[in-house]
């Protein structure tokens, strides 16, 4: 049975993580933020689902499972979000979301 | 019938709440009728405990209502203690209480405050209940801010006139000062003895304290700094002539019959104390002397019939002090009871003068009111006389025994009986005065009326309903006749009096009597004989204008340059400092606290943005930092 | 199969790095669907078939699906495109990207310690179920309270 090194699983869920986080971070269009978010959200599934394979346990395959709820959930819930926004701002800018400002 | 104590400043304070709550809303006849029916209970139920009580023979009877507070081993009881010398505050101040409420609702029928009045007036007489009958000095206290308070409010009654707020808070400010000596005396108290029930204080303290030492001279100390206070007594006598601000009854029932004696109730209460410490009982005496002697000459000099009257209160306060300073607490008592009497007739009879000469009070703007006002002048009559001490009236009883207590001190004997005669001397000069000057010689209020454009010349008639007329006879019987009432102060300060019978010579009396007539003689010369109008005039005008004579008018006028002095030793620096003060020193370092905090506040606002990538970098900063430790550190 | 996960690696990379970098939202979920359907792929070499099919029906259908509908109500057209060029500037992305590099290479360093060769065993839908239904059931049962707010909530703010 051909083998798989346990860290390059690791390593490609820790890169995929970090070009969703990138995408976060410089993103301007609150789309494209919600997209990188589910890249992240899935990269740590990613790690779930290698650890799941190492230790030959289907408790990792079952975190993936709520990773995955928890996404459908959160997806749902920021599209709504988007086009409640679009609707009042007309742009998808969330620069124009700022009145934090203090 | 005494368990039932409790009740005593209840009814007042029901009366008070009632009136209260009902913010003036009742009708005049029913506000009044809750504003004297409550005393009228009051006293209807004090004569009869002090009837039964005087009857049981007991000596003090007890009576716990609750307890207030209880805090480790101190435990103030809301408790009232009776005894001979509750039993006769109790009675001074409901039955004379009474009697004043009563005129009040003839004098003040027309003010629009009438239930505000009443219910001051009845909130007054519940504290003062409260004050004699308090079994403990806290509760004591209490019931001592109370009169305080009422005091305060009811100067300012008429708060409309600026001049009137100022006198209630002059009079406030300056009772503080002794208020808060007292306060100290009390901590004293209680951190030497451990308790301030006032009848364990006075069985603990000569068992811890020998005589003279120094804990209880500064007890003592402290307790006549809040008697001097509250009793308008030197140095803190200068807010008494202006508390005259507020409407007559008030200065009758409060500056005159009850309040102001409670620093000599206080110093009779604590007498013990007063005996451990001979030296501050030896002031007392000394402050009494002089506080005499020096309102005396102030009286003989003021214009104002009110201010008169509040100086020779003073004036006879301090012969109170004088008795209590020499020993003779029963004396001072009697005293006590006979001045409650012929000052409240006074200050009643000069209500109805007041008001019926539409609120004139300068005394030379009256004359020849006898066939005009004749219930008020023969009150003022009466009145007088009894504060002269005119043989056989109740004045010359209490006045008698003081001096004569006086004479008997070992040391000073001589020295205060001559300085209270002298005193006798000065009553007789300026009471007189007063009545020759307002009820005899030449009717000075018309003229002057019509010289008034704004004064309307109304013909004067006197102002005497059965209400205002009825309390004037009670009082003045009892100033005649008081003399004869014995006051059943004997058993409190049994242990205290030495009743040596002492056998002055027959010069003394002579001169006891002759003294205070004579003075009457000079007061009829100088301002009331017909026969001699013009050399009283000419000789008034001769002392006046001596430059010796116009300096000590002008001094005495002043009340000896006390305003002045109190105003240049205190007021002045007080306001410099307030003034110097204006940018608050001290709180220069709070401001700059709150600097520093708005500048740190407007720097972290800049890491505010608003935008999401800056929080979420920021965000993710914070993350690299923390793993960076994990892993590196 | 080693072939197999490392190829799927690399399509998965190069389609994410594709999302974050394109300026068409409909490309960018192209190649988002792409990147998770590698994903399902390696999850399939690491012996986690139900994973795989999750990863490819929820993800890769349903939840990109509904983006897509979504961004068919927002109708974003050709001025967002040219908007979304103009904010990919390449200096705005140096500060964040020096900080994801540190994040990286602390990540890395501390992965590469691991040195474990996987040896994938499949662990079927039967084995998962039980786990599912036994230990885990109330995970699961919160799972579907979280979906049901999820759905509620999106009703609410879609609202118009």
């Amino acid at each position: 049975m051909p083998s798989i090194p346990y860290e390059h699983g690791l390593i490609l869920a820790a890169i995929l993580f970090v070009c969703g986080l990138i995408g976060v971070l410089t993103r301007r269009n609150i789309v494209f933020v919600l997209m990188s978010l589910e890249i992240m959200l899935n990269a740590c599934g990613l790690a779930f689902v290698v650890g799941s394979a190492r230790w030959g346990h289907a408790d990792g395959q079952i975190m993936f499972l709520m990773i995955l709820t928890l996404a459908a959930a959160e997806v749902a819930v920021g599209l709504g979000l988007i086009i409640q926004m679009y609707r009042r701002f007309h742009t998808v800018d969330i620069s124009v979301l700022s009145e934090m400002k203090g | 019938m005494l368990e039932w104590i409790g009740l005593l400043p209840a009814f007042p304070l029901a009366g008070f709440l009632a009136l209260v709550l009902t913010r003036g809303s009742l009708p005049r006849r029913i506000a009044g009728l809750i504003g004297v029916g409550s005393i009228g209970l009051s006293f209807l139920l004090a004569a009869l405990v002090s009837i039964e009580f005087l009857g049981s023979g007991l000596e003090s009877h007890t009576q716990l209502l609750w307890t207030w507070m209880s805090v480790g081993t101190f435990t103030p009881g809301f408790s009232f203690y009776l005894d001979g010398l509750t039993v006769v505050m109790l009675l001074i101040i409901s039955g004379v209480g009474f009697l004043i409420h009563l005129y009040s609702t003839g004098f003040m029928a027309d003010d629009p405050g009438f239930a505000r009045f009443f219910a001051y007036m009845n909130l007054f007489v519940a504290s003062m209940l409260v004050l004699v009958l308090a079994d403990n000095l806290v509760l004591l206290y209490l019931g001592w801010e109370g009169v305080g308070l009422c005091s305060y409010l009811l100067i300012g009654f008429w708060y409309d006139n600026p001049a009137n707020g100022y006198a209630a808070r002059k009079a406030f400010v300056v009772t503080r000062v002794g208020d808060t000596s007292m306060a100290i005396g009390l901590f004293l108290l209680f951190q030497q003895l451990g308790t301030l029930n006032i009848q364990e204080i006075l069985t603990l303290a000569p068992q811890q304290w020998s005589e003279g030492q120094g804990m209880a001279v500064a007890a003592a100390a402290l307790l006549l700094g809040g008697a001097v206070g509250k009793s308008a007594q030197l140095p803190l006598q200068t807010w008494l002539p202006d508390a005259m601000a507020g409407p007559t009854p008030i200065s009758a029932l409060i500056h005159a019959a009850t309040m102001v004696t409670a620093g000599v109730y206080l110093i009779a209460r604590t007498h013990i104390l007063f005996e451990l410490a001979p030296s501050v009982q030896l002031l007392v005496a000394f402050v009494g002397l002089a506080t005499l002697l020096m309102a005396g000459f102030t009286a003989l000099t003021q214009r104002d019939i009110k201010r008169i009257l509040a100086y020779s209160t003073i004036s006879q306060i301090g012969y109170m002090f004088l008795a209590l300073g020499v020993g003779a607490w029963s004396a001072a008592i009697f005293h006590l009871m006979t001045h409650a009497f012929f000052k409240a007739l006074l200050f009643l009879a000069a209500g109805t003068v007041i008001l019926s000469l539409h609120h004139e009070h300068d005394i030379f703007r009256m004359g020849d009111m006898r066939r005009k006002l004749p219930v008020a002048f023969w009150s003022f009559v009466i009145g007088s006389a009894a504060l002269t001490a005119l043989p056989f009236t109740s004045g010359f009883y209490s006045k008698d025994e003081i001096l004569l207590a006086a004479l008997a001190h070992p040391q000073y004997g001589m020295l205060l009986w001559l300085g209270g005669v002298l005193g006798a001397f000065m009553t007789a000069l300026y009471s007189f005065r007063l009545v020759f000057v307002v009820f005899f010689g030449r009717d000075n209020h018309q003229e002057h009326a019509s010289h008034d454009a704004h004064h309307v010349p109304g013909a004067v008639h006197e102002e005497t309903g059965i209400a205002m007329a009825l309390p004037l006879l009670i009082l003045g019987v009892l100033s005649l006749f008081g003399g004869l009432i014995h006051v059943p102060v004997d058993a409190v300060f049994a242990h205290a009096e030495a009743h040596e019978e002492t056998h002055p010579s027959q010069l003394i009396h002579t001169v006891m009597i002759l003294v205070p007539i004579f003075g009457v003689m000079i007061s009829y010369l100088l301002y009331g004989s017909r026969p001699y109008e013009k050399a009283g005039q000419h000789l008034r005008t001769q002392i006046l204008n001596s430059p010796l004579g116009r300096f000590l008018n002008r001094f005495w006028f002043s009340g000896w340059g006390m305003d002045a002095l109190y105003n240049f030793v205190f007021v002045k620096p007080f306001l410099a400092l307030a003034q110097f003060n204006r940018r608050d020193v001290i709180d220069q370092f709070y401001t700059a606290l709150a600097e520093l905090a708005r500048i740190s506040n407007r720097a972290l606002v800049l890491t505010q943005t608003g935008y999401l990538r800056w929080y979420a970098i920021s965000l993710v900063g914070g993350l690299v930092l923390v793993i960076g430790i994990g892993v590196w550190a | 199969m080693t072939m197999l996960f490392y190829l799927a690696g690399a399509v998965a990379l190069i389609s994410t790095i594709s999302v974050t970098i394109s300026t068409n939202v409909v490309h960018a979920l192209v190649y988002l669907i792409i990147s998770l359907l590698a994903v399902a792929v390696i999850f399939f070499v690491l012996g986690a078939p139900f994973a795989a099919m999750l990863e490819a029906i929820v993800y890769a259908g349903a939840i990109m699906v509904l983006f897509l509908f979504a961004m068919m109500m927002l109708n974003l057209g050709q001025a967002t495109e040219n908007e979304e060029k103009a904010w990919l500037r390449p200096q705005l992305w140096v500060g964040p990207g020096l900080l994801i590099l540190v994040l990286l290479v602390q990540l890395v360093s501390v992965l590469v310690t691991q040195r474990v060769d996987v040896v994938p065993v499949e662990v079927g839908v039967h084995e998962l179920s039980v786990l599912l239904f036994g230990p885990w059931l109330l995970a699961v049962e919160l799972a579907s309270m979280l979906l049901l707010a999820g759905l509620i909530a999106a009703y609410h703010l879609a609202k118009r």
